[in-house]
């Protein structure tokens, strides 16, 4: 009696919203209604894999995730490990408080403190300005959108992605640390022989997981960061289905995009859970 | 044992013989790095650190500062010549306010609907003895995994009247997986005898939840309540998908219409607020959107010292689930 509510909910609105995937075999008409749309077979589908706009979206897409893997996904270990050598109670403390904010905040207004530093007459402009010198135009320029879309998703979140592997850090058993200081190994060196082998399980998950997603490249932030000039760079999946979907009423094609993006990555994610379970670390259920 | 090679460290010749507290505390001397080293990671946290705090600074004091006093000195972190007309200007003007309500509403009530249901399926799914436990897991997992997609979510909202409404805000998210299985799993860590006793003394499942389960798991429905109520807070999606009414737009959607598409000072269909068109010379749109800004992440911060507490908290209940 007591799961009902959740059971409901769920089956209401995870399970219900099935039948609206039919759209993407539809030629969907509002004023007839789901059913009553005329099925189009596959024509969606075959609309969405020889538009010139798909490739286009599919290498956007993993290439930004991709960036943030190479790029985004070692700043918290390192992070961690600088934390981990702090003896300063108050430092790490203060700089923990500090580094963890942003997490807390939305991409809205996280982009709105970005756009404030280098947006057309944000911080950077009227510092080159005062300088003499021609302003730079970072918000809006294809040439630097991916790398301000790393960059800023790190600055905003490496603080927080810390925790864990700080939670690992101290599941580490200190004998490991004695045993090698007696064998002489220098700090250096108990890093590389110690705490890196005790978080490895750790890293190795997060980083399976991270690969798994890699068709989410960060919806949220790239709708706020993003605008019609950078669109041929960083114009994804999530954000085409949005626009097309919602802003040009183009429903049937909308979801078949969705509907791809969406099995592909249950695919991959439940393929890296198999994956987790089979090296004998925890798996995800 | 490995004779020490390499870097012989002052005293490992001595080390037996020594009980164990000895070489423990010797243990804390040698754990430390040389100055040099130390000194160079202290520097990258502070450089880390403050790339991440002066431009939080920087929009408060801008927020606060007269028009000119920015162009003046754009890397200020306090204000200079202070005013407060950036914040006369945007609580003046009613459609922010308004915007302020929508996602209050959402957070407070969003917020007790999401514990309330979330607590009491997680409390049935913690009880090995469910019939078809397994399965409904599963039927609450499954959506992680694999949605239907933002289209048929649209029309399944479109069909059942909650577009336009602010009770979507409410209703869509009421439960988050991940969160359930947070709460299960702190359920579990209760010892079955308290229950026992308490179902010996005649107490329905209402009544052990009400009374014994949820005063014990205070610090786990604090955890997960207020990872609903920032989530609420912050919602984005929600209201822009599915609320295209802009009287009725949740917080953050009108926050990007003012900070991020720069309609600063038209903020749309508000009736703009400036009466007084000799004050407008102290006003840009810098001020105002720094101002929207920090009123945006006031709350957060308010409840932010809760927030670390509890937050790392449930990333460690998160990590050891089994």
């Amino acid at each position: 009696m007591l799961l009902a509510p959740t059971i409901i909910y769920f089956v209401v609105f995870s399970y219900v919203p099935f039948y609206g995937v039919a759209i993407a075999f539809k030629k969907f008409q509002p004023f007839l209604g789901i059913w009553d749309s005329p099925w189009v077979g596959w024509q969606n589908f075959a609309t969405m894999f020889t538009s010139k706009k798909f490739p286009e979206l599919l290498a956007n897409t993993v290439l930004i995730s991709m960036y943030r893997l190479v790029f985004g996904f070692p700043v918290p270990i390192l992070f961690a490990l600088l934390l981990n050598e702090v003896r300063i109670m108050w430092f790490k403390r203060t700089v923990q408080t500090i580094t963890y904010f942003p997490h807390f905040l939305s991409w809205v207004v996280f982009g709105g403190i970005v756009f404030h530093v280098i947006g057309p007459s944000g911080i950077i402009n009227l510092l080159l300005d005062k300088l003499g010198m021609e302003a730079v135009n970072l918000a809006a320029n294809p040439d630097v959108f991916r790398p301000l879309v790393v960059i800023t998703a790190i600055l905003k979140e490496f603080g927080w992605s810390a925790i864990i592997y700080l939670a690992a850090l101290t599941g580490i058993d200190p004998h490991q640390y004695e045993a090698a200081k007696v064998d002489g190994a220098s700090r250096l060196r108990q890093i590389w022989h110690v705490t890196l082998p005790g978080i490895r399980p750790m890293i190795a998950m997060l980083f399976i997981l991270q690969l798994s997603s890699i068709l989410d490249a960060g919806f949220e932030q790239i709708l706020i960061l993003s605008n019609p000039v950078v669109y041929g760079v960083g114009d994804i999946i999530d954000t085409y289905v949005y626009r097309v979907g919602l802003l040009e009423s183009n429903y049937g094609l909308a979801t078949a995009v969705g509907l791809f993006k969406g099995v592909i990555a249950a695919v991959l994610i439940i393929t890296a859970n198999h994956y987790i379970r089979k090296t004998g670390e925890k798996s995800l259920w | 044992m490995v004779m020490p090679s390499g870097h012989p460290q002052p005293g490992t010749g001595q080390v037996q013989g020594e009980n164990e507290l000895e070489l423990i505390n010797r243990g804390n001397r040698l754990d430390r790095n040389p100055l040099w080293a130390q000194s160079l990671i202290h520097l990258v946290l502070i450089v880390l650190t403050l790339i991440t705090l002066l431009p939080i600074l920087n929009v408060v004091a801008m927020s606060f500062s007269e028009a000119h006093a920015i162009y003046s000195n754009p890397l200020m972190i306090i204000p200079e010549q202070f005013t407060l007309e950036a914040y006369n200007y945007i609580f003046a003007t009613p459609i922010l306010l308004r915007s302020f309500m929508v996602t209050a509403f959402a957070t407070v009530v969003g917020t007790s609907f999401n514990l309330f249901v979330t607590i009491m399926g997680a409390y049935a799914l913690s009880k090995t003895a469910l019939p078809g436990g397994r399965f409904l897991l599963w039927v609450c997992i499954f959506p992680m995994m694999f949605g239907p997609g933002l289209i048929p979510m649209y029309m399944l909202f479109k069909e059942i009247k909650l577009l336009d409404s602010i009770w979507v805000l409410v209703v869509s998210g009421l439960v988050v997986p991940f969160y359930l299985i947070l709460m299960r799993n702190f359920f579990w860590s209760i010892p079955d005898e308290l229950e026992e006793a308490m179902r010996i003394d005649g107490a329905s499942d209402m009544g052990i939840l009400w009374k014994m389960v949820i005063p014990l798991s205070k610090p786990a429905i604090a955890t997960v309540g207020l990872f609903y109520a920032v989530g609420h807070w912050n919602d984005f999606f929600t209201g822009l998908f599915f609320i295209n009414d802009n009287t009725k737009w949740p917080l953050q959607v009108l926050l990007r219409s003012i900070i991020i598409d720069m309609n600063a000072l038209n903020m749309r269909g508000v009736g703009t607020a400036i009466s007084q068109d000799s004050n407008k010379i102290m006003l840009t749109p810098e001020n105002i959107k720094a101002a929207t800004i920090v009123f945006a992440v006031t709350p957060i911060v308010l409840v932010y010292p809760f927030l670390q507490k509890y937050f790392v908290k449930g990333i460690m209940l998160g990590s050891v689930k089994g």
